[in-house]
């Protein structure tokens, strides 16, 4: 009987196994770089309709986070400011700005801004801006560097993953309440109370019961 | 210490001097090695029947309910399925119970009968071993589906992932993935295995018919196989090997499977009886699912040398037996909810049989404990056509225990104001109704384009295998 298969044919049971084996491993490593927030998320910078620098605002003039967005600390909400925040200055300083042209518009309208949101949680997460703040989880913990960006970027994966490894291990991201605005803080290089932070935080975590929820309804509620 | 009287007749058997009962012959007619090829070859070589063409297109037909049932369900949600408080499982559970349970018959009669050196196993162990696949098949589509939303039903597996999500493996919802899967997985290669000689037999016979497409498909899947010493040595240890590790399986799954009700809480759920009730239950629908199939394959095909009288009866018997387990776990049920004396536990059964679902119940009672004991009767398992009926009514039984255990016991729980009654919706309906024609269909594609039958195992059991003329031979 002629035979069906030539001979290479023998050595096909190996070659399909050592097929299946490298492409697990590249569909592997392909979803975790290209499929998780930490690629899918981080980078987003959409152009505004007004071109706000943080940059510009924060890190030179020294604003503080809480005067534009001024519910941080009391609301779940961290609010975009008003057109009425930006007059409060705009009203004296670059006053016939073109870029500064849609700010006006709104606060002689009163319509707001269409600014396009950057940082979303999925709508089944509860996230509370003010109990993060007021146990002092600065915003570069989740937001980066936000006052040295021209153009605001989503700069943390914001996965829950992120989530939990902070709700895990608190103490690596809690700073004394007077910092928590202070976006180029480092807890490495200053003493609290005369203290390393490490040994600074276990406490303060301690002392005031931070007890990050870790169960589904922490967050899905 | 034996001395040689121990051996000597006694002195009795040469007055009543009793007949010599013959062994059961398991291939009759003294077929040879040939006509045994030929036969199971035959039914893939030859034209495909018109009846084939009318019973795939039927089964084609029914499938597209569970097709259209699980798209309505995935472009809606869950909810269009009728379970909701209290009742929050119910068909899904019960289909899902249903097929793995029939599965076990193809696991028992190819790991269990074959470490027991049952040769009767020989002539329904593929076929028995399908039906294993595709029952999982069908199972597996009720628990993936009622996740909801199913392109997340991979969170089931302990894959590393950005969210965090890792299993909760005290729930024996998680054994049961693992169970499930090893279960499919396991069965499969001893389906495989198994199919190996067969596949080579049918590569040479097509090759010789000058059909090459026909002849490399199936060389293909036989790997190589050329029928030497080597090869068949291999293969009895790999398939010993698997018979070896599906013996455990055969009781674990539906072990499992009982957890995930037995492990609650729920009065008529939480007893330790489940696991050995379970597995029975799953034993006598998986034999009553066996009957069903090759009783009209025996017909069709003109089976009945390889399918003998024997076989039937071997079937009937263990139907037989795992169906009165299950009618004494019924029993002892009652007794225990009594004997334990709690109200809860007393009330879930008095419910079960005088409740709103006492239809159901009764329903049970009448197929799967009074069905079976017409098994005792020589005459009715001579009788193919009523052994076939009876078979069906096992089937039906078995599904509505799954309903009655799983149903009755959440429709009314420990607090009277939260009670409800559940009814499928249309959804559901379609959804169950169709699994028939997957499963229908996966048969039909099997019985015509794989041996049904395990041609080199039939041959070492036929009467000119034994070449030293019976076991009377020492």
């Amino acid at each position: 009987m002629s035979k069906i298969f030539p001979k290479s044919a023998n050595r096909l049971p190996l070659q399909i196994i050592i097929f299946l084996i490298v492409l697990l491993g590249v569909v592997t490593t392909a979803t975790n770089y290209y499929a998780t927030p930490k690629y899918t998320r981080v980078g987003y910078a959409p152009v505004q309709p007004v071109p706000y620098s943080h940059a510009l605002h924060v890190d030179k003039l020294g604003l503080d986070c809480r005067y534009c967005h001024s519910n941080v600390e009391k609301s779940g909400v961290a609010n975009l400011p008003t057109a009425q925040t930006c007059m409060n200055c705009h009203s004296q300083v670059r006053t016939d700005s073109p870029l500064l042209a849609p700010v006006r518009a709104a606060y002689q309208s009163g319509e707001p801004i269409n600014w396009v949101r950057i940082h979303q949680v999925p709508d089944y997460v509860y996230f509370n801006h003010s109990v993060h703040v007021n146990r002092g989880v600065s915003c570069v913990s989740c937001h980066g560097q936000i006052n040295q960006m021209e153009v605001v970027a989503h700069a943390k994966s914001l996965s829950m993953g992120f989530c939990l490894d902070c709700h895990r291990n608190p103490q690596a991201n809690v700073r004394p309440l007077d910092q928590v605005t202070n976006l180029n803080w480092n807890a490495d290089q200053v003493k609290i109370d005369g203290k390393p932070h490490a040994e600074w935080a276990a406490e303060f975590v301690k002392n005031n019961k931070i007890k990050p929820p870790q169960s589904c309804t922490g967050c899905h509620r | 210490m034996a001395t040689s009287a121990d051996h000597a007749a006694p002195a009795i058997l040469n007055e009543v001097n009793p007949p010599e009962l013959p062994r059961a012959v398991l291939v009759e007619n003294n077929r040879s090695f040939t006509w045994i090829t030929d036969k199971i070859c035959g039914i893939i070589e030859g034209k495909t029947p018109a009846w084939w063409w009318v019973c795939f297109i039927v089964a084609c037909f029914v499938a597209s309910f569970t097709v259209a049932g699980i798209t309505y369900l995935v472009a809606t949600g869950v909810g269009v399925w009728g379970h909701a408080n209290p009742v929050n499982w119910a068909w899904d559970i019960v289909n899902f119970v249903f097929w793995i349970g029939i599965g076990h018959a193809g696991t028992l009669i190819s790991a269990i009968l074959c470490l027991l050196r049952q040769k009767w196993r020989t002539s329904i162990n593929r076929a028995a071993e399908a039906m294993t696949i595709f029952a999982v098949v069908c199972a597996g589509i009720f628990p993936v589906f009622h996740v909801g939303r199913v392109w997340f039903a991979w969170y089931l597996f302990p894959i590393p992932n950005s969210n965090y999500v890792w299993q909760n493996f005290r729930s024996p919802l998680e054994w049961d993935v693992f169970a499930v899967s090893t279960y499919g997985t396991v069965s499969v290669l001893f389906w495989y295995v198994g199919l190996i000689p067969d596949l080579a037999t049918l590569r040479d016979r097509f090759m010789a018919a000058g059909n090459k497409l026909r002849a490399t498909i199936y060389g293909f899947f036989a790997m190589g196989w050329r029928g030497s010493n080597r090869h068949w040595s291999n293969y009895e240890m790999a398939y010993l090997i698997l018979a070896g590790i599906s013996t455990p399986l055969v009781l674990s799954v539906h072990t499992i499977v009982s957890f995930d009700f037995a492990v609650s809480l729920i009065p008529g759920w939480h007893t330790t009886i489940f696991p050995p009730y379970f597995v029975a239950g799953a034993i006598f629908s998986g034999f009553g699912m066996v009957l069903t199939l090759m009783l009209p394959l025996r017909a069709i095909y003109k089976l009945e040398d390889l399918i003998t009288q024997y076989h039937i009866d071997c079937m009937c018997k263990i139907t037989l037996a795992t169906g009165t387990m299950v009618g004494y776990a019924y029993a002892m049920e009652f007794f225990i909810a009594w004997y334990g004396a709690n109200p809860y536990e007393g009330f879930a059964f008095i419910n079960r049989a005088f409740g709103p679902y006492a239809w159901a119940y009764w329903t049970m009672i009448t197929c799967n404990v009074i069905t079976p004991q017409f098994f005792w009767f020589k005459k009715v398992r001579q009788n193919t056509a009523l052994v076939w009926i009876l078979s069906i009514f096992v089937n039906v039984g078995m599904w509505f225990e799954r309903f009655v255990i799983i149903v009755t016991s959440l429709a009314r729980d420990f607090l009277p104001s939260s009670w409800g009654y559940y009814s499928p919706s249309i959804v559901e309906i379609f959804t169950f109704f169709g699994t028939f024609g997957v499963f229908s269909v996966l048969f039909l594609l099997f019985i015509r384009f794989l041996p049904i039958m395990p041609m080199a195992e039939l041959k070492a059991v036929t009467p000119q295998a034994d070449v030293h003329g019976g076991e009377n031979h020492h």
